[in-house]
């Protein structure tokens, strides 16, 4: 017996405006993705393409005319009759604030294309002084919402402290955070349905925590890894990425990735191997596997060490 | 849900504290005893998810009796509601007011926002540091911290001071004289031990807070004295306020209470919605959106139910007016949201006050009960066959949450963030249904627009402003407090009608519209005090707030208090605002210790520009409004006479 094919309600075409370039668009087509389809590079940091647009980081600002503010590409649908600028002078100078406001604040050093949208936009961290020590670890967790201890303006103010390192699989670096909460959304009702992390406290301190900061282990973690899928920065990494970086000797122009199937059961999950000198050094999992949509457990994200077992170790 | 909680339980306290705000257990599912036949069955999903939005309620709730929140506390509170835990402690950091770390039951917030600094807030809060210890501090019996404006700007300085109890209690004292604060700091034996007539058992009559303040504290001045020309025949918004018993219902109808529901209900939801379009009455909150098309909006969305929320989380640094109406004419309020409901097709409204207004909450919660009882509320109001009924959600010290998105947040159980527009909130907003939101002052027009008619109302006012207003005045005037009077008054009569300025004092700058609003100079008296008239002249009425600083004020000080308080208020989800407000106070903190302004402003202006085009809501796109308005408008930074070394030295002083 055959199965209805289920086809999606067909959407009304519509025509708006990019940089001056006219365009026919299915309705309900967001800015972002009528830009890639016309090959406009727009950056993004925040946007996730397996999770729904939070519209964080502001980093895909757009001029829609006649709007009184710049509107993030990724969320903000075309309407029909639309005129989108997307490298109008205020754009460029939204983008560029961005990037310094969080180059200033965060340790992007791992963050990739940051380096190349920084010099496109003339982005120069630096001018907002030389950076405050890091913070110890834990203060950052335990800072009260609404209020602050002003510095003397000649440092500028950081997210920066100690890597938490809690567990064996996989290293929460914070000072890379730009709370994108790409991890969180992960982790709770988008993909996991887990919730172990929240973001916790507010404006400057609002910070990725599970309840009251207690260590992974503690918490409702379940270690599927599927935060660390999404993390834009490397604020979330493998504990084997965290350490290699350490003693530098990770080296991603050497590494090879292949895609094959996880042994564990019988899901069938895909899985990407990433290898450097023979020896599995991350797993991720390809975003357009119609199944998973790049989400693992803990067994095929990382439980790769039998593999690389050899001889009698 | 499959909870994993911590291995950490209540105490006694804790655990009736929210047992007796959300009724007892059913089951171990939930919290109680787990007994053999509660394995026979699980309970989940949705039936039990969908109580999410008493999580805030429920915080409050062991707030106010321990005084702050613990783990099993907050174990108590997942297991009760099905929360995970990592949601409700990111929830409950996202709140100024919640402790989460041990702290002495009673805590004094100190406002040292822009009006009571100017009226010496510094001098307390030194009080304070040398009597209880830096801000934070357990060591006393007491603790206390700096605060925003707590809405008690016409009686600066002013402080608030909130006791863990069964029930809670607090004491506020304004104008906060060193006595009067040493009485919030001391804790006195508790003349009053028989009061808690339910043994602490669950708000007694509906009412969170105790009927009297804190021992040894002395009571509050009646709600009227914030209003010096009381009783003034002109008074349309404030006519009953000094006139009626603001907890009686009998005083309320025999001053025209409920006339206007009634004629309300007479008109039909859209003869209201006429009215009120026809009037031309737009928000008070700030943003000036017409009444009329917002309800409309709401009204026609054929998505059901429809909810209305009343905004009454009044934060703007400098505005009292919410405050003074609910705390003087609260069954005004009731009877607006009521009519408000009727128009837009509602049958539940939610009044959300912000934490810091203890006595307008307990005035509220009491016309609630009485309306209730004469069936003004409930499921047939007025026997015409409508229902409707209020409940009252309680901020906890987040000005964020009075942005009109992060408010249904709040409200919802989840942080106080704001959402991307569009979808407005008239056609997804709270819980996701189309919802009108509106400021109390917005509301409580209604009445006049019903009782006078529409076209009558507009007929008040300038053209493109129709009505009264109400002005919250502060700073060196010589009687600050709310004035009423019909747009079309400039901000000279209004100065003038506070007395003006003392002898020998004379105005250095205007702050139009609290923190989000500009500067203007003493010598601009002449802006039409209307919504066309502020646009024109490049500033904005905001919410109503008039702040005069005289000559004497530190407006280096201002600027950098007014940076700090948006560096506090954020809500960190966007980075133009995020960081950017850390980057405006640290540049402005420069400033002020003699940087060059040649390097500074320009930076400033291109932090503030971006927070202006980039930020999510509101609260980032204002951010700026008072720093470029001082720089541009006052001259401050670029003018050679207000930099000059005698006035830093000031500036160095007041720190």
């Amino acid at each position: 017996m055959t199965e209805p094919v289920l086809l999606p309600t067909p959407r009304r075409l519509i025509d708006a405006t990019i940089d001056g370039r006219n365009v026919r668009v299915p309705e309900g087509t967001t800015v972002l993705e009528a830009c890639s389809e016309q090959g406009t590079e727009i950056p993004t940091l925040c946007y996730g393409d397996t999770l729904t647009p939070r519209n964080a980081c502001r980093v895909c600002v757009v001029e829609v005319e006649g709007a009184r503010t710049l509107a993030p590409a990724c969320s903000r649908r075309l309407e029909p009759g639309m005129s989108v600028a997307t490298d109008s002078e205020r754009v460029r100078h939204g983008r560029k604030l961005v990037l310094e406001l969080l180059g200033s604040s965060v340790d992007l050093s791992t963050t990739p294309g940051v380096a190349a949208w920084m010099e496109r936009y003339g982005a120069e961290p630096e001018r907002f002084g030389p950076r405050a020590a890091p913070a110890a670890m834990g203060v950052r967790d335990a800072r009260r919402a609404g209020e602050h201890h002003p510095g003397d303006g000649t440092t500028a103010e950081t997210v920066e402290q100690p890597p938490k390192v809690d567990n064996e699989l996989y290293v929460r670096d914070y000072s890379k955070c730009i709370t994108c909460y790409k991890c969180v959304d992960a982790c709770g009702d988008q993909w996991q349905n887990t919730f172990a992390i929240g973001v916790a406290g507010r404006g400057f301190d609002a910070r990725i925590s599970t309840e009251h900061d207690v260590a992974l282990p503690d918490s409702a973690c379940v270690y599927c890894g599927n935060c660390v899928e999404v993390c834009p920065t490397g604020a979330l990494s493998f504990t084997t990425e965290f350490e290699m970086r350490r003693a530098g000797t990770w080296k991603e122009e050497e590494q090879t990735q292949t895609t094959t199937v996880c042994t564990y059961c019988g899901v069938g999950c895909n899985v990407t191997l990433h290898v450097q000198e023979n020896e599995i050094v991350k797993v991720t999992s390809p975003h357009d596997n119609p199944v998973t949509h790049g989400n693992l457990c803990i067994k095929g994200r990382f439980g790769f060490q039998h593999v690389q077992r050899r001889g009698n170790d | 849900m499959d909870l994993r909680l911590l291995d950490e339980a209540p105490t006694i306290a804790e655990r009736d504290a929210v047992d007796s705000f959300l009724g007892e257990p059913e089951s171990g599912w939930d919290g109680g005893t787990r007994q053999d036949s509660h394995l026979r069955y699980a309970r989940g999903g949705h039936a039990a998810r969908d109580r999410r939005d008493l999580l805030l309620p429920a915080l409050h709730a062991v707030n106010d009796r321990v005084g702050w929140i613990s783990r099993g506390a907050l174990n108590h509170i997942c297991r009760r509601l099905t929360i995970p835990p990592a949601e409700a402690y990111a929830v409950a950091s996202f709140y100024a007011m919640f402790a989460l770390h041990e702290r002495p039951r009673r805590v004094v917030h100190l406002c040292t926002d822009i009006a009571c600094a100017a009226a010496g807030a510094g001098r307390l809060r030194d009080r304070l540091n040398e009597r209880l210890g830096a801000a934070g501090s357990s060591d006393a019996g007491t603790t206390w911290h700096e605060s925003p404006c707590l809405g008690l700007c016409e009686r600066a300085p002013a402080a608030l001071a909130l006791q863990a109890d069964a029930p809670a209690r607090y004491a506020v004292a304004a104008p906060a004289t060193p006595r009067a604060l040493d009485a919030l700091t001391e804790s006195p034996a508790d003349d009053d031990t028989t009061s808690g007539s339910t043994n602490g058992h669950g708000p007694r009559n509906g009412l969170t807070f105790h009927d009297r303040p804190l021992p040894g504290a002395s009571a509050e001045p009646d709600p009227a004295t914030a209003i010096p020309d009381a009783g003034s025949p002109d008074h349309v918004l404030l006519r009953r306020i000094g006139r009626i018993d603001p907890l009686s219902l009998d005083d309320y109808r025999a001053a025209g209470g409920y006339a206007a529901l009634r004629e309300a209900l007479r008109l039909g939801p859209a003869g209201v919605i006429r009215e009120v379009t026809d009037s031309g009455l737009v928000g008070r909150g700030g943003a000036a959106f017409p009444t009329g098309r917002k309800w409309n909006a709401t009204a026609q969305q054929p998505v059901t139910p429809h909810y209305l929320v009343c905004n009454a989380d009044e934060s703007e640094p400098g505005t009292f007016k919410d405050r003074v109406l609910m705390e003087g004419d609260p069954f005004a309020v009731v009877e607006a949201m009521t009519i408000a409901g009727y128009a837009i097709g509602a049958r539940t409204g939610y009044l959300y006050i912000r934490g810091e207004y203890p006595r307008a909450l307990t005035h509220l919660e009491n016309a609630l009960v009485q309306a209730r009882e004469r069936g003004l509320l409930g499921p047939d109001v007025m026997g015409a066959g409508f229902a409707f009924d209020i409940e009252i959600r309680r901020g906890a010290g987040a000005y964020i949450c009075g942005e009109e998105t992060a408010i249904f947040g709040s409200i919802e159980g989840l942080r106080g963030e704001p959402r991307s527009k569009p979808p407005f909130p008239v056609e997804k907003g709270l819980f996701g249904r189309p919802t009108a939101v509106n400021n109390v002052e917005t509301l409580v027009n209604v009445l006049p627009v019903l009782l006078m008619g529409g076209p009558a109302y507009a007929a008040q006012g300038t053209e493109g402003s129709t009505g009264t207003k109400l002005f919250c005045l502060s700073g060196g005037v010589r009687r600050p407090g709310l004035y009423e009077m019909p747009f079309g008054a400039t901000l000279g009569d209004l100065v003038e009608a506070a007395g003006g300025m003392p002898e020998g004092r004379s105005i250095r700058a205007v702050l139009l519209g609290g923190a989000a609003g500009t500067f203007v100079r003493g010598d601009e008296l002449d802006i039409p005090l209307t919504f066309e008239g502020a646009r024109a002249s490049g500033t904005s009425l905001g919410s109503g707030v008039v702040l005069v600083l005289d000559d004497t004020a530190d407006l280096i000080a201002t600027l950098v208090r007014v940076a700090a308080f948006f560096r506090d208020e954020s809500c960190g989800q966007c980075v133009p605002c995020r960081v950017g407000t850390v980057r405006q106070e640290e540049a402005l903190v420069r400033l002020r210790s003699g940087a060059s302004p040649e390097r500074e402003l320009p930076l400033l202006r291109e932090v503030g520009q971006a927070m202006r085009d980039a930020s999510i809501c509101g609260l980032g796109q204002t951010a700026w409004n008072a720093v470029e308005s001082a720089v541009d408008r006052l001259g401050l930074f670029t003018d050679s006479t207000t930099t000059a070394p005698d006035a830093r030295a000031t500036t160095e002083e007041a720190r």
